[in-house]
């Protein structure tokens, strides 16, 4: 069980080894590379800000992927029903853009779970009323939501007075999350990731539901021979999920962008997936790996403006991480084995 | 505009050239899901073949050796992939994500000093005969090689899996990886082979973005198609020729979506590049509901973890 929560961080480690290679080839020096990467984003108070800032949507996702994953659920359009949170956050805000009032932030944020909810259901449901593959029909819904605010922004929502750029009306001050502290972009919505996170673990591992998850996980003909109701199941971690990503979304349009356009997210619901098995689907793990993958994001943005390399290449980073860690699995998977082989032999 | 025969001949080649990386990855996926792996690597492999091919082009000037280098990148990328799933045993899902995400950032990484490098014109075939002949000329004629392969690929895959005894063993490792290994084959090895093959065809689809479609490289270019070949795999229920039916609808979809915009045709452009999604989505949902239908072609073991007790 130790191993089970240290071979992430052999993950991390290994990863900084294969970052600082690719480096060397691409010809910069490591060592300053991948100082600018790890290091310098996070060596001022504003960096760390916005290590936060960008923790706060990998967290609230992952944690919501973490129902689905436990119990070989395989959503993996997070990043649709972020879009689509944010949509439906974005036009309640949109509608109040002209007002101010306490009540305007709270029906946006409830607004955008409930897009979200609503949209990871529909993969949801088809799965469970019509056998359908999960993993590709909410993967090719996130370019439908991607399509949907496009059209959005550009057409019957773009700002009157914005020289068709395609974007909305800046939303009112009233659909702004609250700014913790004066001068840096980090906002109230980290509370929401947070209490998020506190929930999670209470469902999952004091609840009824949270047993329910685990068993269907581990296995699924165990959990149809206690009883329980796979589909309502299957559809209660959809709508989890997909309220935690709209959540983000949310938090996203009303937190640093403060309106909508085409670029609400960097894909976070594609990297959430890594930050969900890098947290090892546990709450607690999951913030942790939330501010890692966070540093990914910071640090491509940094070797960019010092080392003129593209900020995908903190997909780069990403990509190994998970790598990585899915290959220091088997060193779990041999000591299982080495595990059973001796109580085989107690046996005999 | 008006729609004489031999716009619809040319406006059939165009929808032609656009399904061609779809064929090519999603055949080569077939192969690979046929063995019971589920590869999610598609879009960065693909990727990975798009700047490989490119930057050898610019590199050795030679075009052959751009296409042949772009499959061998392909072949390279996905060795991590078998690797992994194969000898470390790691869920498949999680493993062809990171690929995918990897390969992205990865052609990013690489291509940085060859954005905005004009590609090399790629030589077409029959280019006489595609002027000479109305209608027909531009369907038949004057493409590149790439694409007349891309369009025999879906026959000799089934030829391959239907009457060939190495085809049968794919199958057979695909539909119950434990029988095929009492029988003394050796699983992982063909399923290795497989996902390699799969490398190369996702790289060569690459390649014909980068080379032929659109000949230059700009990042994240190949645009999600990895994702709709996967679908692809899908829709077609396992089937090579379904493959190139369901490629040449996509295709098709793309090309008027063009045409429409074109024509001012009042539907706006989203809703138009929103269909290949929607409709695999319903197709999936057609074939998904008769469990029959779908088990008929579906790989067994399909993304299971085959493990050979030692």
């Amino acid at each position: 069980m130790a191993l089970y929560f240290f071979t992430p961080f052999i993950a991390i480690i290994l990863t900084i080894l294969g970052g600082g290679i690719i480096f060397y080839i691409l010809g910069f020096n490591p060592i300053e590379a991948l100082k600018f990467y790890f290091l310098t984003p996070i060596s001022n108070l504003y960096g760390l800000s916005e290590l936060l800032l960008k923790a706060t949507p990998l967290c609230l996702i992952a944690i919501g992927l973490s129902f689905c994953f436990k119990s070989n659920n395989w959503n993996i359009g997070a990043e649709g029903q972020l879009t689509f949170g944010a949509i439906v956050g974005g036009g309640v805000a949109l509608l109040f853009y002209n007002q101010e009032g306490f009540y305007i932030l709270p029906l946006i944020i409830i607004a955008g779970a409930i897009g979200g909810m609503i949209f990871a259901l529909i993969p949801a449901i088809l799965k469970t009323y019509f056998n359908t593959n999960e993993i590709l029909v909410s993967l090719m819904l996130v370019y439908v939501s991607k399509l949907l605010l496009d059209y959005l922004v550009v057409g019957p929502w773009s700002n009157p007075e914005g020289f068709n750029f395609p974007e909305t009306r800046q939303f009112s001050d009233s659909s702004r999350m609250p700014l913790l502290f004066e001068g840096l972009r980090i906002h109230t919505g980290i509370f929401l990731a947070l209490a998020a996170v506190m929930l999670s673990w209470f469902v999952l591992y004091k609840t009824y539901l949270g047993f329910q998850i685990k068993v269907s996980g581990l296995s699924l003909k165990t959990a149809k021979y206690a009883g329980f109701k796979g589909k309502t199941m299957i559809l209660v971690v959809f709508m989890i999920s997909g309220a935690c990503a709209g959540l983000a979304g949310v938090g996203e349009i009303t937190g640093p962008i403060g309106q909508l356009h085409r670029m609400i997210s960097p894909d976070y619901g594609f990297t959430a997936i890594i930050v969900a098995f890098l947290g090892r689907l546990n709450p607690f793990g999951i913030i942790f790996a939330s501010l890692v993958v966070a540093l990914t994001y910071l640090g491509a943005e940094t070797a960019q403006i010092f080392l003129q390399i593209p900020k995908y290449t903190g997909q780069v980073f990403q990509g190994m991480i998970l790598f990585f860690l899915l290959a220091s699995d088997y060193l779990l998977f041999f000591k299982v084995k080495i595990l059973s082989l001796k109580k085989n032999e107690l046996r005999h | 505009m008006s729609l004489d025969i031999s716009f619809i001949g040319i406006l059939i080649g165009s929808i032609m050239a656009s399904s061609v990386p779809l064929i090519l990855a999603a055949s080569g996926e077939l192969i690979t899901e046929r063995s019971g792996v589920l590869n999610l690597g598609v879009e960065g492999m693909m990727i990975i073949g798009a700047i490989s091919g490119f930057a050898l082009m610019v590199i050795t000037d030679n075009l052959f050796i751009a296409v042949v280098g772009s499959m061998l990148s392909g072949v390279i990328i996905s060795i991590i992939f078998g690797f992994l799933t194969q000898s470390l045993l790691t869920n498949h899902v999680a493993t062809g994500l990171a690929l995918t995400i990897f390969g992205i950032g990865l052609s990013a990484m690489l291509g940085k000093n060859f954005v905005g490098i004009p590609g090399k014109e790629f030589p077409i075939l029959f280019s006489s005969l595609k002027e000479s002949i109305p209608f027909f000329g531009p369907i038949l004629f004057g493409h590149s090689i790439v694409l007349y392969f891309a369009f025999a690929l879906p026959f000799l895959t089934n030829f391959f899996l239907k009457k060939t005894k190495l085809g049968l063993v794919v199958r057979a490792v695909g539909d119950s990886p434990v029988s095929a290994s009492n029988q003394g084959i050796n699983v992982i090895l063909v399923r290795y082979c497989c996902i390699l093959y799969g490398g190369a065809m996702c790289g060569l689809a690459g390649a014909y973005l980068s080379l032929i479609y659109t000949p230059q490289w700009i990042e994240n270019m190949t645009a999600g198609r990895g994702w709709i070949a996967l679908a692809l795999v899908v829709f077609a229920t396992w089937s090579p020729i379904k493959v190139l039916i369901g490629a040449l609808i996509f295709g098709g979809i793309t090309i008027l979506q063009l045409h429409m915009q074109a024509i001012g045709f009042r539907i706006p452009v989203q809703f138009l590049s929103a269909l290949p999604y929607l409709m695999t989505i319903i197709v999936l949902v057609v074939i998904s509901r008769d469990s029959r239908k779908i088990k008929l072609n579906t790989p067994t073991s399909l993304g299971r973890i085959f493990y050979k007790e030692k």
